[in-house]
């Protein structure tokens, strides 16, 4: 059996009374496509947080690729192989999308705090950087601040420096949050064109883009997983239909 | 007797008056994250207000500490509108300098009107002299002092736990973007949080005359006290605004009479060995 | 057609790297005093030391984002190690300066694993504490420092042998200014590097550094200990050529002083600090004569003015009023 691209284990976390993660356990394949789909206040950003370091948890472990990565910070993690998007654009406004993406690539090749050399020396880090947006469509931009793209393209954007670090395994939260439609369709092609090696966990309320790109989807409700299972077992879940349509009967209720 | 007494007396004063000059600070900075370094400019208005009142129109003392208040509150409301509340989100690097050059400028000015010898105040005089209690002396005004503090403290917190503005100070220091979703007008509350806190620092600018003296640089040299006592003691937390307060006035009185060689640099490295140890000030969470 | 789309790219990251003709214009135009003005040389050569000290301070706030209240100590260390350098027999003014630099390089290292952990109030709190102890030891420690009164006996060789510190501030203003050049020739190059990208990320998003692989802690702890070593060296070569030395060096006016003429001028350029140095340091020399009170009555409101109106300083103003006149034109 292939070992797991990543594996967070009986994952606990609580802050005071709230609990907002209980023995959690998911698996990721190499290569997979999984979607971790769940109501408001579920917990999925938070095991994200979990997964990449950004929180502690009080029990259980995280293992990536075999190893067990529980006590390394973010960022070693993210030299292990490792990536996020977030659902809020984590941007670097100022910097361009080149700038930014270049940047990426130097800190994956540990060339990021040589100051003696000019950055333009650099040429391999910046063709790389600027082929990973050519393959975004941010090509005809890559000059222009991140904070001064378009909505569709700072979401390519997010995408563009997780791949710069070459991963094997990428953590999209909710990469289609407030896209438009007209801007959508580079945002598919983009997950789309996501290389076989990679795995990845998407976390998306988007049904269209669940069905079109997971193999296997995880609910989550309440800090624990629910069920998990092929989109087709999930849509036709009973008690996943409870949690959404409940919820959607309380949302009626109120008016 | 031993001295220590007498030292833990006046360090228990002196920490008293810099929990007044701090809770204002601390709680707004819990709030709204705003570093505002103009707030002794606050207190220092309060202190002048009072010499103004009392020796060049004639006022008695008390009358004086209401005002003191009210001044320092209705002059920060103006400053909050007209300045302040533009800068809730810039960086802090721009709320530092905004607030410093309102520092700079209040100092200016204070020398100016009132040039920069210390300004005396005739207390009343049932508040001078001391009395004798188990041997020990204990001046009559350190003794209003703390009573005055313990007193206001109570009010804080009572008005903190049991009244409905308390609660949404609370929540809204806790939490302030749930605070907003739950339909609490976070604005607002600081609006008049920010001019309690302020008309606070006044009262006790007007109370540390005869304590610690009044002159310009007054906004400066206590601003650095109220950072420590802020810092140490936590943002937004008013027990810990009263601890930290408590352990800076005794340490510094204590480390002024023991070794007064070495007197402040003890307490700059306590406070930064503390804060380096916890970030988040004694008692606070962030 | 591979080779068009790699060079263009790294073209337009060139373009934005070549010296302009007004860089060129400003760093002829320093040369002028020597012309114009020799009777100002002392000045000049104070304005030049300022400049060095707020290019180490932009450094540290303009690209990496770390707000320090309390900058002065690396320059007072410098300036006090210079001090006693020569006090104790050593003159020679380019040994002292790289001494007196390391000196200040190796206590902004260690302060620098403090420095790096903090962020918002604490941070300003410690770099603030940090200032304040020194300037509080220094003052403790009158057997060393010389206390209130400063160092005395300090007496400056001639630079390489030939140019003795004359009376109206030639050899003052020479080696100031060749100092400040030559560093920052190398902050230039530090800026267009890696490591200056790296820098900008941190000042722009510290947390999305860390999620993309960077080391940030190491990353500021680097920068913070080059930018002592620069303040080090300003303060060395003020205690070199004025031969005196002094609390105030240590103290919170000087690390405020930096600060205002860092955000008159602009932060994040290079060219802002410097220009911001100028303006201060003249601006001051005119109104010497006021009461220091009153300077700081006017250095206030001018603070206010510049983050109410001018928040990226008198460089971003200029650079805002250029681009619309472009777009207009």
């Amino acid at each position: 059996m292939n070992e797991s691209a990543l594996v967070a284990c009986g994952v606990d976390k609580r802050f005071g009374s709230l609990v907002v993660a209980a023995n959690v356990n998911l698996a990721l394949p190499p290569g997979a496509r999984h979607a971790l789909i769940g109501p408001n206040g579920a917990g999925k950003t938070t095991l994200i947080n979990l997964m990449t370091g950004m929180l502690r948890p009080d029990g259980g472990q995280i293992l990536l690729g075999g190893d067990d990565v529980t006590a390394l910070a973010p960022e070693q993690r993210v030299r292990r192989g490792l990536a996020r998007t977030y659902q809020i654009n984590s941007l670097f406004p100022h910097l361009t999308a080149l700038e930014s993406v270049t940047l990426a690539v130097c800190e994956r090749r540990r060339v990021a705090q040589t100051w003696w050399r000019r950055l333009i020396a650099y040429r391999e880090e910046i063709e790389e950087a600027h082929q990973i947006l050519g393959a975004l469509m941010l090509g005809a931009v890559c000059h222009r601040p991140a904070r001064e793209l378009a909505y569709g393209q700072q979401r390519l954007l997010e995408i563009a420096l997780a791949l710069a670090s070459r991963p094997k395994v990428i953590l999209l939260d909710e990469p289609a949050a407030g896209v438009p439609r007209e801007e959508s369709k580079e945002l598919f092609a983009a997950i789309a064109g996501l290389s076989r090696d990679i795995a990845v966990l998407f976390i998306e309320h988007d049904m269209e883009l669940v069905f079109r790109f997971a193999s296997r989807v995880v609910v989550m409700v309440g800090g624990s997983i629910l069920v998990e299972g092929t989109p087709a077992e999930i849509a036709s879940d009973p008690q996943v239909r409870a949690v959404y349509l409940g919820k959607a009967q309380r949302e009626y209720r109120h008016g | 007797m031993h001295p220590v007494f007498g030292v833990l007396f006046d360090g228990v004063a002196y920490g008293m008056l810099l929990f007044l000059l701090s809770v204002g600070l601390s709680v707004t900075l819990g709030m709204m994250n705003f570093v505002n370094l103009a707030h002794c400019s606050f207190a220092m208005l309060g202190g002048y207000v009072t010499v103004t009142l009392m020796n060049r129109l004639g006022w008695p003392f008390f009358a004086t500490l209401p005002a003191a208040f009210v001044a320092a509150a209705a002059v920060s409301v103006v400053l909050e509108r007209a300045f302040f509340r533009r800068f809730y989100n810039a960086s802090d690097l721009e709320q530092c300098l905004l607030t410093i050059g309102i520092v700079f400028v209040s100092i200016a000015a204070a020398a100016y009107i009132y040039g920069t010898d210390q300004q005396p105040v005739q207390l009343p005089a049932f508040l001078r002299g001391s009395i004798v209690f188990a041997g020990l002396n204990f001046a009559i005004y350190r003794l209003f002092l703390i009573g005055m503090a313990l007193i206001i403290t109570i009010v804080l917190v009572a008005a903190l736990e049991m009244t409905r503005f308390g609660t949404q100070v609370r929540a809204a220091v806790n939490n302030q973007r749930m605070a907003r979703g739950l339909g609490i007008d976070v604005d607002a509350l600081f609006a008049v949080t920010f001019a309690l806190g302020s008309g606070l620092a006044g009262l006790g600018g007007a109370l540390a005359i005869d304590l610690v003296g009044l002159d310009p640089s007054f906004a400066f040299t206590y601003l650095i006290y109220v950072l420590i006592v802020v810092s140490v003691g936590g943002l937004g937390s008013i027990g810990g605004s009263f601890a930290a307060a408590m352990l800076l006035g005794v340490s510094d009185i204590a480390g002024k009479y023991y070794v007064p060689a070495i007197g402040s640099i003890l307490i700059y490295l306590v406070m930064t060995v503390l804060i380096m140890l916890r970030p988040a000030g004694i008692f606070g969470r962030r | 057609m591979t080779s068009t789309t790699i060079a263009e790219p790294r073209d337009y990251l060139q373009a934005q790297m070549r010296w302009r003709w007004g860089e060129i214009a400003f760093w002829l135009a320093t040369l002028l005093p020597f012309i114009l003005t020799p009777d100002y040389l002392l000045l000049a050569s104070q304005v030049a030391i300022a400049a060095l000290f707020v290019l180490s301070l932009d450094l540290i706030l303009g690209f990496a984002g770390i707000v320090s209240l309390g900058h002065a100590a690396y320059f007072g260390t410098g300036a006090y190690t210079a001090g006693l350098i020569s006090k104790w027999g050593w003159g020679e003014p380019l040994t002292g300066l790289v001494i007196a630099a390391l000196a200040a390089g190796l206590f902004g290292y260690v302060t620098s694993f403090i420095i790096a952990r903090f962020r918002h109030l604490p941070l300003i709190m410690i770099t603030l504490g940090i200032g304040l102890l020194l300037q509080e030891s220094a003052n403790s420690a009158s057997w060393l420092t010389g206390g209130f009164d400063g160092l005395q006996g300090i007496h400056t060789w001639p630079i390489l042998g030939r140019f003795r510190f004359d009376l109206y501030g030639y050899t003052a203003y020479g080696y100031a200014l060749a100092a400040l050049f030559v560093i920052f020739l190398g902050a230039r190059r530090l800026i267009h590097s890696p490591f200056g990208l790296a820098l900008r990320g941190i000042r722009d998003n510290s947390q999305r550094m860390r999620a993309i692989g960077a080391a940030t802690h190491s990353h500021i702890r680097t920068i913070y200990t080059i930018a002592a070593m620069i303040a080090g060296a300003a303060g060395a070569i003020l205690a070199q050529t004025t031969e005196t030395v002094s609390l105030e060096v240590l103290g919170f006016q000087r690390s405020a002083d930096v600060l205002v003429m860092l955000i008159l001028g602009g932060t994040g350029r290079l060219y802002g600090g410097l220009l911001g140095a100028v303006v201060y340091m003249v601006a001051r020399d005119q109104f010497s004569g006021l009461n220091p009170q009153y300077w700081y009555f006017w250095i206030g409101l001018l603070l206010i003015a510049v983050v109410v109106l001018l928040p990226n300083g008198l460089l971003g103003g200029l650079s805002l009023l250029t681009r619309r006149a472009k777009v207009q034109s």
